[in-house]
């Protein structure tokens, strides 16, 4: 392609990109800053950061003292690896199933698109929980979301996708469903599963709302619900209690804590983001494909 | 969006007797009977269940009897949904909140799309894309407690302003905040779908209208957004039919019983009187009534983006 002058209007998109990309940068910077920073100091500042205003490791400190952010990552742990692995599962079970010619392909599909159009709300569903012993189990954050209807039409559309040849020689050999849909489908298909894996973990990661309506021991709440706790009401009395003696210095390590929470809360994502960005645009693009 | 259905191949044709192809479909296919026993099982007990359990909200439930036990009383609860307060209060802030959602959600990846596509340097626009999409992946909690952090009275955003403004306890500003945080969050993200449909544009049309000397601009309104319109007009079909379903999750991060006047919506409503007030029955019937409206827009949104481009939910 031939080379283009630069015109006013490059310029000003540059620059409204660049703003942009500030905006969405920058708190994190701040609060990154934030977190280190001396908590008498950065009471005192106004303004934007630039760098940590002195070095502490305070609120840290008390971060890593504080159990229930630890039992909130055993939780929200358990939850990825073994809810992922059923959601996986079952998506793709369920994918397999309703790909194939059988006589009860019309009905079941449309047994799962009416759940698309039609949800009973929270309380009928919450009741069923409860009915099931599952209310204040780790299995109540798995189970009522093991299929995400989207992600099963994403699984589906890979599926068909695969040559059809492929599973008339698998048949001709005598291979069953369960050596055709784990042996031969399943490897064809890894990147799109391992897009769903994506999307499955980062709802499992991100989820708080499922757990307040069905977990009740403290013990038991995801890393989300932890900081919810910590962030937006105001449980850092607690932590702060030993470090410090007089209210005002509590209320300022308070501050500090409260940075030092958000990092530690944040840094698994930043840190595995830049590698999975591109599975995750290519899901995007396997589910807009779809409608 | 191609449409690959055309090879339905029928595995047996009609004129074979019903319980002959029942045999032969047992033959052949129970293992996936096998493999769909969970998925039938997980779709009966954590859907259709419930959905039979909607009928709480024709009866006074009561966790003693049951929901198949507690007695019937029709309309009751509907009547005293209709009838009170809350319900113009209710409407009226999940519609709103929703519309201005919309309206100045749904353009802004679009808008961010384009400007995007206009770059020539590829590296800066990669970057552009991985810095705008980061924020999606920020969880809610984390989202809302930056915003609370940055908008305290004494807050960043106040120091910047030399105000003191107490956001999170001023009505007038929860829309505000509301929409816009959910702009930071998802514009890169959302802007994904249009740039793919840029690229599928044929680069021919641009350079024919490069040669009929067509400038930026003249590109963008010809060939750029005609190109993409029919992706806009789908998603933007299906964003309106998700209009009523506004999730709690986001609402209760942020609001606080003096800012009820303009926070509180359906879902938030519902949560509270039922599972904090464990008034069941209530919420059940507030809740099915968004149920309804949501399926009948769903429904609606789902025909009209299938006749525009052939493909839609489902």
């Amino acid at each position: 392609m031939k080379k283009k002058k630069i015109t006013t209007f490059d310029v000003v998109n540059t620059i409204i990109l660049i703003l942009l990309m500030i905006v969405c940068l920058y708190p994190f910077i701040y609060v990154i800053f934030a977190s280190f920073s001396d908590p008498w100091a950065l009471s005192l500042h106004k303004g934007l950061l630039l760098k940590p205003l002195g070095f502490t490791l305070a609120g840290y400190r008390a971060v890593f003292e504080n159990r229930s952010i630890w039992t909130g990552y055993g939780t929200t742990l358990f939850n990825l690896v073994i809810g992922t692995s059923i959601n996986i599962l079952l998506t793709l079970l369920a994918a397999y199933g309703i790909s194939r010619n059988t006589l009860l392909k019309k009905p079941l599909t449309i047994m799962i698109v009416v759940t698309m159009f039609f949800t009973s709300g929270i309380i009928p569903r919450f009741l069923v929980v409860k009915s099931l012993g599952l209310y204040n189990t780790r299995m109540a954050m798995i189970l009522p979301t093991a299929i995400n209807v989207f992600n099963l039409i994403i699984m589906r559309t890979a599926m068909e996708s695969v040559p059809k040849e492929l599973e008339e020689a698998a048949v001709m050999d005598g291979a069953s469903h369960f050596t055709i849909l784990f042996k031969i489908f399943t490897p064809l298909i890894k990147s799109t599963i391992a897009v769903l894996v994506l999307y499955y973990g980062v709802a499992h990661w991100n989820q708080w709302y499922q757990a307040l309506l069905y977990i009740q021991s403290r013990d038991k709440y995801p890393l989300q619900l932890v900081l919810r706790e910590i962030l937006i009401g105001s449980a850092t009395e607690g932590m702060t209690s030993g470090a410090v003696d007089s209210l005002g210095e509590s209320f300022m390590l308070g501050e500090t804590i409260k940075y030092a929470t958000i990092i530690v809360a944040t840094v698994p994502i930043l840190a595995i983001y830049p590698m999975l960005q591109k599975h995750f645009v290519k899901g995007v693009m396997v589910g807009a494909v779809k409608g | 969006m191609r449409n690959p259905k055309n090879n339905k191949s029928r595995y047996q044709p009609p004129s074979v007797p019903f319980r002959v192809r029942v045999q032969k479909d047992w033959k052949h296919n129970k293992q996936v009977y096998l493999m769909l026993i969970p998925v039938v099982a997980y779709f009966i007990i954590f859907h259709y269940i419930p959905m039979a359990g909607v009928q709480i909200a024709f009866k006074n439930f009561s966790i003693s009897k049951g929901i198949w036990g507690s007695p019937w009383v029709g309309l009751k609860h509907f009547r005293s949904y209709f009838n009170s307060y809350y319900f113009g209060r209710l409407i009226k802030n999940t519609t709103l909140l929703s519309a201005l959602n919309i309206l100045f959600g749904f353009p802004a990846p679009i808008i961010l799309a384009l400007m995007i596509n206009e770059v020539r340097n590829n590296k800066f626009k990669r970057t552009v894309q991985t810095v705008t999409y980061l924020p999606h992946f920020i969880s809610i909690v984390i989202v809302c407690a930056l915003m609370r952090t940055f908008l305290s009275p004494r807050g960043l955003i106040n120091q910047l302003m030399g105000t003191g403004i107490d956001f999170f306890n001023k009505e007038e500003w929860f829309r505000p905040l509301y929409i816009l945080s959910g702009i930071w969050q998802e514009i890169g993200w959302g802007s994904i779908v249009y740039l793919s449909a840029i690229t599928s544009i044929d680069e021919s049309l641009y350079e024919a209208a490069e040669v009929d000397g067509a400038g930026r601009f003249t590109k963008l309104r010809y060939i750029t957004l005609p190109g993409i319109a029919t992706t806009i007009s789908v998603m933007f079909i299906l964003r309106v039919g998700r209009m009523m379903t506004v999730g709690a999750d986001k609402v209760l991060l942020m609001y606080n019983e003096s800012i009820y006047s303009t926070a509180d919506i359906i879902s938030t409503f519902v949560y509270r009187k039922g599972l904090l007030e464990m008034n069941y029955s209530y919420s059940a019937a507030v809740d099915l009534v968004n149920s309804v409206v949501n399926c009948v827009l769903l429904l609606g949104a789902n025909k009209l983006s299938k006749k525009i481009s052939g493909s839609g939910l489902w």
